[in-house]
């Protein structure tokens, strides 16, 4: 099990290295130039020159690259062009707005989600099944940016339940930060909802079906435990490995949804960092996601051993 | 049959009914069916699949799929009706008055959990014993069920242990809280014949110590005459006969007892003319394999020699090496080690363009004829499609297919139909036309008949047979039943743990097998004492047993992962 983890973090290298280098010529060969931009309309050719060299962007490439890892691997992402600020720093202070936005997100969907698999399941072809289903159907259609905004005139505008847009840290009290994060949550989860529901369904409807059900119920058990104690515990692998899937790509509906809800998140700082050409940050951010996204999918992979116990490493 | 101390019935059936949903072959699943089943006995109920079996048996239970229904008669157990009785009364019933267990031990017990988590269940559920006094009960009724090591059962996963052992696992779930009744919906079809012997025989041992009335479903006449006190035999939903077993298999009333006794292979081999030496179509030498992740070879040095216009068989139980065997000659796998002679060349370690040219004259019909047709083509285009791939030309490709079906008994005409609207008997035969369309030196039947039904079976062999002659083929019989090795095959080899232990002519090795394990195999048979194959059986008690001590001296069912 330890050699498995320890392999799969050796793995990481590669994929991380890969993306670093895409990242970087990406950038690089886009036509906007950072220089202009933080030097403003007025600038004269000779100015730009000067920041160009002081962001060190007159040397080659290869150059560029070989600083910026050597500086990266020592922890320092370098100083964003745009906030004058450290890029590590600038990260630990998005950081929070993000991890709540995304956090709640898995825990509605999850709480909503399975429950409602599994019932469609359990009562296949009835009209309940084809509700959640067809709910499923319009969560998967809708843009996350038009049900933000629905939300936000019904709950925000019209009922005044909550505000309309900003964050509050936890450290300044739960119940700001809670009426704060529940409605981007509430429309980023949507989606997630409806791909959790329909897996949960399809992988409970299957194992419904197996020798070991009408085992469960040749015992003498009640629906409720042959459901939730037999047939959940073995549906769960596809389901997990589907919520980590949706974690994975939860970062591109926290930059909509941060956008939507103004909330001073990565998804926000990403976005502005682009628009910016702040090389710095954009690097640093894509690499910190795609870490994300392959520590997610090695917990999701170690999870498996919690469910399923012919499933060693 | 019923003892003084007994007076009701664990089981009585009067006049059961029930309904198919609308569109089905026929209305009835079971058209008015009684019987009895009484404390201390065992009654297997027989038929052929679609007989209704089964539908009766969950019925009991009351685990019918919804969308058949018991519409008539009733279901007494104990002398309280079940068809009448709450869900949540049933509920109370099973596991506590009535039990069952299933076909498949591989998939009847719930991967996620223990074994012995699983038997607590059921005490959990119907009884308030604390949890020491659970565990005590546990580890009681897993060592009752004879399991080595009841810590370490209790403790086990159902992958971890062996078809026989998750059986005895699910035997003792069921008797844990001592029903009146237990049902066994085919326990030992899908396990070996030494772990079935054992099976069977803790089976009857229980039923006795507990005063259980068991009933027992079974298409197996060996396994009917090993067991049963009373014989129940179902045809398409109706009881044709019911009797106690030995004057019901000595004196069958009804034709269509008669016709099923039939079609059961007789363990006596068929006198078979000795086969002038012809000319050897395929000879392995030290054929081994030995697959990337098991350290253990799946076979090894196996020597086997095949003549044109004759059939050996090998025979063995599941793990023995018979299907890698199969598949190194077919070149489905390559083997590790050795030579396959194919007429002379060998094609041992041929790349796969070289191997082209040498596959048509080896051809495979697999057991599962359900799974190995493509659903989405006709029966016609998978049987053209091999020719056509070496390039015999469309037209000659369809003649071929319309003169095989006519050799294999269907009608040309269904060719442009599709697998679903065959039997499997058919399909099987859909499945031998297929192989033969490559018009090929060598046929493979890697247990192809072992999921048909007795009469099918009986018919597919006979064909086999035809063929065989008609052809002048050469064919490796595979086969884990030694009543049909001893009707179809001119010689045998037993394999087990990947060797070749013994080879023989069939008379020569059903007469006097010499390895243990051979003799083994054959004590373990279900219904040696008896003979099959004439229009009624005939008791015919083996003169001494012919392994001393029985199988389990040989190989005991333990410590075997699955």
């Amino acid at each position: 099990m330890l050699n498995y983890i320890l392999k799969r973090l050796l793995a990481t290298i590669p994929v991380v290295l890969v993306v670093a280098v895409f990242v970087f010529s990406m950038l690089r060969l886009s036509s906007a130039d950072p220089a202009a931009i933080i030097a403003g309309d007025n600038a004269n050719a000779q100015q730009i020159a000067e920041i160009r060299g002081k962001l060190g962007l007159d040397q080659p490439i290869v150059t560029q690259f070989a600083v910026w890892t050597g500086r990266a691997l020592s922890g320092n992402f370098g100083e964003s062009f745009f906030f004058k600020k450290q890029v590590s720093e600038l990260i630990v202070d998005r950081l929070e707005p993000t991890l709540s936005l995304a956090l709640c997100t898995i825990v509605i969907s999850v709480l909503i989600a399975v429950p409602l698999g599994v019932l469609a399941a359990y009562r296949s072809g009835t009209w309940l099944d084809r509700i959640v289903m067809g709910f499923s159907t319009l969560g998967f259609s809708v843009p996350v940016f038009v049900i933000g905004y629905v939300l936000m005139l019904v709950f925000a505008i019209e009922l005044s339940w909550v505000p309309v847009q900003g964050y509050q840290r936890l450290g300044e009290g739960f119940w700001g930060w809670l009426q704060r994060i529940l409605l981007p949550s509430a429309a980023l989860s949507v989606i997630y909802c409806a791909l959790i529901a329909r897996i949960t369904r399809s992988s409970v409807q299957e194992v419904l079906g197996e020798d070991y059900i009408r085992t469960a119920r040749a015992k003498g058990l009640r629906n409720r435990v042959v459901l939730l104690r037999h047939a959940l515990s073995n549906a769960a692998v596809p389901i997990v490995t589907v919520i980590g899937l949706g974690i994975a790509l939860l970062i591109g509906g926290v930059v909509v949804t941060e956008s939507v809800f103004s909330i001073p998140g990565l998804g926000r700082l990403t976005v502005d960092a682009v628009l910016a050409r702040d090389y710095p940050t954009v690097q640093a951010l894509v690499l910190l996601f795609s870490l994300v996204s392959v520590l997610i999918n090695l917990l999701v992979d170690l999870s498996y051993t919690l469910f399923d116990p012919r499933i060693r490493y | 049959m019923n003892p003084p101390d007994a007076p009701r019935p664990a089981l009585e059936v009067c006049g059961l009914r029930i309904a198919l949903p609308a569109g089905s072959d026929r209305p009835f699943a079971a058209q008015d069916v009684s019987f009895t089943v009484d404390r201390r006995e065992i009654v297997c109920l027989v038929g052929e699949s679609g007989s209704g079996k089964s539908a009766i048996a969950h019925s009991v239970m009351g685990l019918l799929p919804a969308a058949l229904a018991a519409t008539g008669g009733r279901i007494l157990l104990d002398g309280e009706d079940v068809l009448a009785a709450s869900e949540a009364r049933l509920r109370e019933l099973r596991c506590t008055r009535m039990s069952m267990i299933f076909q498949e031990p591989m998939t009847a017990l719930n991967p996620v959990f223990t074994c012995g988590d699983q038997i607590d269940e059921v005490l959990r559920t119907h009884t308030r014993l604390p949890a020491p006094a659970r565990r005590e009960r546990v580890l009681d009724i897993i060592r009752k069920v004879q399991l080595p090591e009841p810590e370490r059962m209790y403790g086990s996963y159902p992958h971890q242990l062996s078809g026989g052992q998750r059986q005895r696992i699910m035997i003792a779930m069921a008797l844990v809280l001592e029903p009146v009744l237990l049902i066994a919906d085919e326990p030992t079809t899908a396990l070996d014949v030494t772990t079935q012997a054992q099976i069977l025989e803790l089976i009857r041992e229980l039923q006795r110590a507990h005063a259980t009335g068991v009933l027992f479903i079974t298409h197996d006449f060996g396994v009917v005459a090993e067991i049963a006190d009373r014989v129940a035999v179902l045809r398409l939903g109706e009881l044709v006969e019911f009797g106690p077993t030995r004057e019901l298999l000595t004196a069958p009333r009804h034709e269509y007892t008669r016709m099923l006794i039939a079609s059961v292979p007789s363990l006596t081999p068929k006198p078979r003319p000795q086969a002038a030496a012809s000319e050897v179509m395929l000879r392995t030498e030290g054929l081994g394999k030995t697959y990337p992740r098991g350290r253990v070879a799946a076979a090894r040095d196996v020597a086997l020699t095949i003549h044109r216009g004759e059939t050996l068989g090998i025979v063995g139980e599941s793990g023995s090496g018979k299907s890698t065997v199969a598949r190194c000659i077919a070149q489905l796998v390559r083997p590790s080690e050795g030579r396959i002679l194919l007429e002379g060349r060998d094609v041992a370690q041929l790349s796969t363009r070289q191997m082209r040219p040498f596959r048509r004259h080896v051809q495979i019909v697999f057991q599962d004829p359900y799974r190995s047709l493509n659903p989405r083509r006709t029966v016609g285009d998978s049987i053209v499609e091999g020719p056509m791939n070496y390039r015999v030309s469309r037209a000659d490709a369809w003649d071929r297919a319309r003169r095989l079906m006519t050799l294999v008994r269907l009608d040309p005409a269904v060719l442009d139909r599709f697998p679903h609207e065959f039997s499997g008997g058919q399909r099987q035969r859909i499945c031998i036309a297929r192989a033969l369309a490559m018009e090929p030196e060598l046929l493979i039947a890697d247990e192809a008949v072992s999921a048909l039904d007795v009469s099918v079976q009986a018919q597919v062999l006979a064909l086999l047979e035809e063929i065989r002659t008609r052809l002048n083929l050469a064919i490796l019989f595979i086969t884990h039943d030694l009543r049909v090795a001893a009707q179809v095959c001119d010689r045998i080899a037993v394999m087990s743990r990947g060797e070749v232990v013994e080879t023989g002519r069939t008379a020569d090795i059903f007469a006097a097998p010499r390895h243990p394990y051979t003799r083994a195999l054959f004590a373990a048979a279900p219904g040696r004492d008896w003979t099959f194959g004439g229009s009624a059986a005939v008791y015919a008690p083996a003169a001494a047993p012919v392994a001393a001590g029985g199988p389990r001296d040989v190989f005991p069912d333990t410590g075997r992962s699955g």
